[in-house]
């Protein structure tokens, strides 16, 4: 059966490298002393940590809870004890720590209790909270939780899934080797994405310097028979980048997905070939993603794949395939979109599909730039259809509006551009500098615009606060003015011949009237006292100096009340 | 004579119709060009400008009551900024209003913490969560570090501790490539 290939513009052709690490089957790594898991392995939330120092963890343990729904789980990969949970030099080119779970193995290496998942039965949202409890993220190397993307968009359905075997890079061969030695398990997930996506078809796009890889898993979806149906193995013409996931939606069904819209809004959804066979062991298996296969290759006397626990150190891998003499760094990826690292030591993790040892003669250092001389040869290989000499031109000013308007974030980075480049520009660094620098004034922005926010909600509502306060004296002094102008209305009432403008007194009467009620009170108890004959029960028994201080206070209380009463005769 | 005044005062009546009506439909409310300033400050709400809050700063800028270098957590880029908007000069920060400094969080040493809610009055932006007799803390993804909720503490229990580098923050230097490379080759 042949089907019609389509083509994606540029792309480049460089030396795959690629049959050193495949001559040889995917090898075991022997138990590091010691596994630095990372927290944060997936685009999205940091997980939040399940262990601490001192807990005892079986393999396959989630020892990170996904962080909300862009953030995916992380498992031990193996039993021991957690000796630290703390910040360690993470696989990153900036060389800085992040959260990790520091495990020292048992050497049991016994499994956590594992139970498949009947995810025929399942809801899909139930299968999605599955899959991101078990750490399925795409493998690929970009990361994304797997969960995302298994969501069939507007339609429900899917016309078209894609599965990425392409693996263009130079020197990657983990897919190749997964293939040939795990087609079934690579086809299980196939299977399982295409009845949880309802796809129409399920296309493997294979780059056809694979031809092991592609008999392998066109003889498995023989084997599958029925099961397999609607499934098909392609391959695909060799050139690079045609791993990207739009670059092989492009070569497999001719579909341009325009810039800023989902493919799934065009029916189609892509996933890597890892990806699928974790799938399968998190569903049918219930294992969570604890390892993946890596590619050792570059300046090393023996390349090969190998199968690596996530918190392995890169050193501990390097030194199974023998880094040979004149070492100078450690690349995490292939050649043309890899990182370099800070260290041997840092650990593999989720995005590691590669690890590659380098060399001043395997890559020399870069000669100097010259400047652009707009050749335009750039443009002509881009396989994302920019323009990169202007967006390396608004980088290099800092326009990042400008950049943003050229669709600088439709840049996939994969560096066709700079491989072409005549002046040997390095323009993705450019293109990485660009994209960090927009995204931190956007957090800023966006963290300005909540503090604004926050700010104004705030003055609102003390200003409101002030008028309840208001509002609630003016209520309390209304309604002790009734009460008085009651109680005068009631003495009005009363056989006294009281003037008519008491009746209703106004503020200062009101005060007035309080007053004379309270000395009339005061009156009224003295006089009580006085009745009564009651006395201080302290004035037995006195000194004379206390009795003399005695008489001159009852004698000023005497001059007082006469003063007082005189003024009140006086007045009246 | 007479036609052409009536043509003239006409015409006069007319446009002056339209624009009457332009300027009732088409009113800007508030000040645009408060606003634009207001997006380019910092929205600290620190109050180190001498004025209660960054609307109000900006505000006066706009109306030319204070100078483009009175913000210290905007910093060199915030002036740079502020006076290409406005086509005033470049100024360096004035030193009388504060220094730079690293971006900060607060942090209150909660076993010192006596739970006298000055603090939290003081916030302006309620970053601050805590109730009287009880423990306050600070939200830290919402605090501006205005440093405000320093001085009314009693007990000194609040630190201002910068925000590292970290890996989700890190930044893709600015490319440079040394030139003494090619002359290394050449000698």
């Amino acid at each position: 059966m042949l089907r019609q290939l389509f083509s994606f513009n540029g792309g480049v052709k460089p030396a795959t490298h690629k049959t050193d690490s495949t001559t040889q089957s995917i090898g075991s790594v022997p138990m590091p002393a010691e596994l630095v898991i990372p927290l944060h392995q997936s685009v999205g939330g940091t997980p939040r940590p399940l262990v601490q120092a001192g807990d005892v963890v079986k393999k396959g343990q989630r020892i990170g809870e996904a962080d909300g729904n862009v953030s995916s789980a992380v498992h031990a990969s193996t039993s021991g004890t957690v000796k630290a949970v703390e910040m360690r030099t993470m696989a990153h080119s900036s060389g800085l720590s992040s959260l990790c779970v520091v495990l020292e193995p048992d050497g049991k290496d016994e499994w956590a209790e594992l139970s498949p998942v009947a995810w025929r039965e399942l809801e899909p949202g139930a299968v999605r909270d599955i899959l991101r409890d078990a750490g399925v993220v795409g493998l690929g190397g970009a990361v994304f939780p797997t969960h995302l993307k298994v969501n069939a968009g507007k339609a429900g359905k899917l016309k078209t899934l894609i599965i990425n075997g392409a693996e263009c890079e130079p020197f990657i061969t983990c897919d190749d080797l997964q293939m040939r030695e795990r087609s079934a398990g690579v086809l299980g997930g196939v299977i399982i994405l295409k009845t949880l996506l309802q796809a129409g078809e399920a296309l493997v796009g294979i780059e056809d310097n694979k031809p092991d890889a592609i008999a392998a898993m066109q003889a498995t979806v023989k084997a599958l028979g029925d099961k397999a149906a609607g499934i098909s193995i392609v391959p695909i013409p060799t050139r690079y980048p045609a791993g990207g996931a739009k670059q092989l939606i492009r070569v497999l069904t001719g579909i341009e997905v325009p810039h800023g819209e989902r493919s799934t809004d065009y029916g189609v959804q892509c996933f890597n070939t890892g990806t699928c066979y974790g799938i399968y062991e998190a569903l049918e298996l219930g294992k969570p993603l604890i390892s993946r296969i890596v590619t050792v290759a570059g300046n090393v006397e023996a390349p090969r794949n190998y199968e690596v626990l996530f918190g392995t150190p890169m050193s501990h891998v390097i030194a199974l395939a023998k880094a040979k003499p004149g070492t100078d760094r450690i690349i995490m990826g292939g050649p043309m979109m890899g990182f370099a690292m800070p260290n041997a030591d840092v650990p593999v993790i989720k995005a590691t599909n590669c690890v590659l040892v380098g060399s001043p003669e395997l890559f020399p250092e870069p000669e100097p730039e010259m400047p652009c001389i707009r050749c335009g040869e750039c443009a002509k290989a881009c396989p994302a259809d920019l323009q990169p000499f202007e967006l390396y031109w608004y980088s290099k000013a800092k326009l990042f509006g400008k950049a943003q308007e050229y669709h600088l974030f439709d840049c996939i980075e994969c560096g066709c551009c700079a491989f072409v480049c005549p002046s040997r520009i390095r323009l993705v660094d450019y293109y990485r500098f660009s994209k960090s620098e927009i995204w931190a004034r956007e957090q800023e922005k966006s963290a300005a615009d909540a503090a604004r926010e926050r700010f104004e909600f705030r003055q609102y509502r003390e200003e409101r606060e002030k008028e309840e306060k208001a509002a609630r004296l003016a209520a309390k002094a209304a309604e002790t003015k009734a009460k008085l102008a009651a109680e005068a209305a009631a003495a009005e009432t009363a056989p006294s011949a009281a003037t008519p403008s008491d009746a209703a007194p106004t503020g200062d009467d009101a005060k007035k009237a309080m007053i004379a009620a309270a000395m009339a009170r005061a009156a009224a108890q003295k006089a009580e006292a006085a009745e009564a004959n009651i006395k201080p029960a302290n004035t037995d028994n006195l000194s004379p100096a206390q009795q003399a201080q005695v008489d001159a206070a009852e004698a000023l209380h005497a001059k007082v009340d006469t003063l007082v009463t005189g003024n009140e005769s006086g007045e009246k | 004579m007479i036609s052409a005044i009536l043509v003239m005062a006409l015409g006069a009546i007319v446009l002056g119709a339209a624009l009457g009506y332009a300027s009732v439909k088409f009113k800007v409310e508030g000040d645009p060009l408060v606003e634009k300033i207001d997006a380019i400050l910092p929205q600290t709400q620190c109050g180190q400008c001498g004025f209660p809050g960054c609307k109000p700063y900006a505000t006066a800028i706009a109306a030319g009551e204070a100078d483009i270098n009175c913000c210290p957590p905007g910093g060199e880029d915030g002036i740079r900024k502020l006076a290409e908007l406005l086509g005033r000069e470049v100024k360096s920060l004035s030193a009388e209003h504060g220094v730079e400094k690293p971006k900060s969080v607060a942090f209150i040493d909660e076993n010192t913490c006596i739970g006298c809610t000055l603090c939290i009055q003081a916030c302006p932006v309620d970053a601050i969560v805590g109730a009287a007799k009880q423990m306050h803390t600070i939200v830290a993804p919402l605090c501006t570090g205005c440093e405000l909720c320093l001085p009314p503490c009693p007990v000194n229990c609040i630190s201002m501790v910068p925000i590292g580098e970290s890996v989700e923050t890190w930044k893709w230097k600015y490319p440079v490539f040394a030139l003494n490379v090619a002359q290394q080759k050449a000698a």
